[in-house]
């Protein structure tokens, strides 16, 4: 099953954090990307680069920012092709923003016939 | 070729498979039937059907479900009860318990929670949601609730038989079966009555030696648990002569390990029998600020200020517990008690 793992990370504690650990955090997160059960996994830009886009009635409305100012922010995703939901659940664990004052929410795709 | 073929031939089986076991959740007689070659329904009597009930276990207590849904499927699946009879039982309405109940399974099939045992190195994880579940089941129907704590005992028996090996399912097993031998004294005249008070005649002898049995096993399988634990203290707790500071000791282990006040206070209970109603009232007053909120805290407050000749503030603490208590008999023993009986 596909399931997309969707990294929420507290960006107040991590800009704390000295280099080293940094580096070494942005390792983990590579090295998860490199994981068999990883078809994909991509590091957003902080949530200052962000543009919000609306439309309503025609009219395309901009919003310099991200969609929802919380203090944990979108900050990246992995796409998982594993067994199962426990399978994926053990790749999540061990995703650095859950343990990280962060979370990290795991959501099934909508399979579709190809 | 050969090896991608077999593998999606295996992928397609494995596929079906989960279909069926969701279907098995789906189905409206519960536990005793299995899924046949043919898409029909054997009986579970028969030795060549594996025993599927562990692994509904499992899944059915999922940690990915909510607590409630846990505890919803697990009666709907493994046991006879009816979607009517458990909604009735958690005070909730048909309709609501129908939506619990198709939530939870849309969720399995859809999230992908698997059907099987855990693996070893979680199993340990996974088996304390389940024993929770069970126990729950069991505390809910002590309240009141014969069916439930009957059929929380019939699971605690089936997962101690599947798990033999893992001493907390002997261990939750005793516990419920040495407070479940009780039933009928706990209540004389559908009022509520003390362990102290209780009609040791009205005890089940065959049932408590059944959950000493269970929990010598356990022991002796190096169970050392808080279900092991609870369930010695339980077997102490009903002998003749109770060895108090050695229940107090054991109390005080159970509150290492869970770091409940709860525990604590059932500590401060035990030392009440063994150090007398002064240092364990030291005790209870330390725990006011955590279980304010907590009928047993104040009724327990109150028996310990009225064995010391202080009636004024018993009478204050029965009377605080009874503004917490919402079961009947509960609250008519607390009647009785505020009127000095």
């Amino acid at each position: 099953m596909k399931y997309a793992v969707l990294i929420y990370s507290d960006e107040t504690t991590a800009a704390a954090r000295p280099d080293a650990e940094r580096i070494a955090i942005t390792g983990e997160y590579m090295a998860l990307a490199q994981a068999p059960e990883a078809v994909a996994g991509e590091q957003l830009q902080p949530p200052t680069t962000a543009t919000t886009v609306r439309v309503a009635d025609g009219t395309v409305l901009h919003t310099d920012g991200p969609f929802s100012t919380t203090k944990e922010h979108f900050a990246g995703f992995y796409l998982l092709d594993v067994e199962d939901l426990d399978a994926a659940l053990a790749f999540a664990a061990k995703v650095p923003a859950a343990r990280l004052g962060g979370a990290v929410e795991v959501r099934p795709l909508v399979e579709r016939p190809s | 070729m050969a090896t991608a073929r077999n593998r999606a031939i295996d992928r397609l089986r494995r596929a079906r498979t989960l279909r069926d076991k969701t279907e098995l959740l789906a189905r409206e007689t519960p536990l005793a039937a299995a899924p046949d070659d043919e898409g029909g329904w054997v009986l579970d009597d028969d030795a060549s059907v594996p025993d599927e009930r562990l692994e509904l276990l499992f899944t059915c207590c999922h940690p990915a479900l909510a607590s409630e849904a846990q505890v919803a499927l697990t009666l709907r699946t493994l046991t006879g009860l009816t979607t009517e009879q458990i909604a009735r039982a958690f005070l909730v309405p048909p309709e609501t318990m129908k939506r619990r109940l198709t939530r939870a399974k849309s969720k399995i099939r859809a999230a992908g929670i698997p059907f099987r045992v855990p693996a070893a190195e979680q199993l340990s994880e996974r088996l304390a949601v389940v024993l929770a579940v069970i126990y729950l089941v069991f505390n809910e129907g002590y309240g009141g609730h014969d069916t439930l704590a009957t059929e929380a005992v019939r699971l605690g028996e089936v997962l101690a038989e599947l798990l033999p090996d893992e001493p907390e399912t002997g261990g939750l097993l005793a516990l419920m079966l040495l407070h479940h031998a009780r039933r009928e004294a706990r209540f004389a005249d559908g009022e509520l009555v003390l362990l102290a008070d209780q009609d040791r005649t009205a005890w089940d002898d065959e049932t408590i030696a059944r959950g000493r049995g269970v929990l010598e096993a356990a022991i002796e399988r190096g169970g050392r648990g808080t279900y092991v634990l609870q369930a010695a203290i339980a077997s102490l707790e009903i002998a003749e002569h109770p060895d108090w500071p050695q229940i107090a000791t054991l109390y005080g282990e159970l509150e290492r390990r869970t770091g409940s006040p709860v525990v604590a206070l059932n500590r401060a209970a035990a030392v009440a029998e063994s150090d007398g109603p002064a240092a364990a009232l030291a005790l209870v007053d330390g725990l006011r600020g955590e279980l304010d909120g907590y009928l047993y805290l104040h009724a327990t407050r109150g028996e310990l200020l009225r064995r010391l000749g202080r009636e004024a503030d018993a009478a204050a603490a029965f009377g605080r517990a009874l503004e917490l208590a919402e079961r009947e008999p509960e609250r008519r023993f607390l009647r009785r008690r505020l009127a000095g009986g």
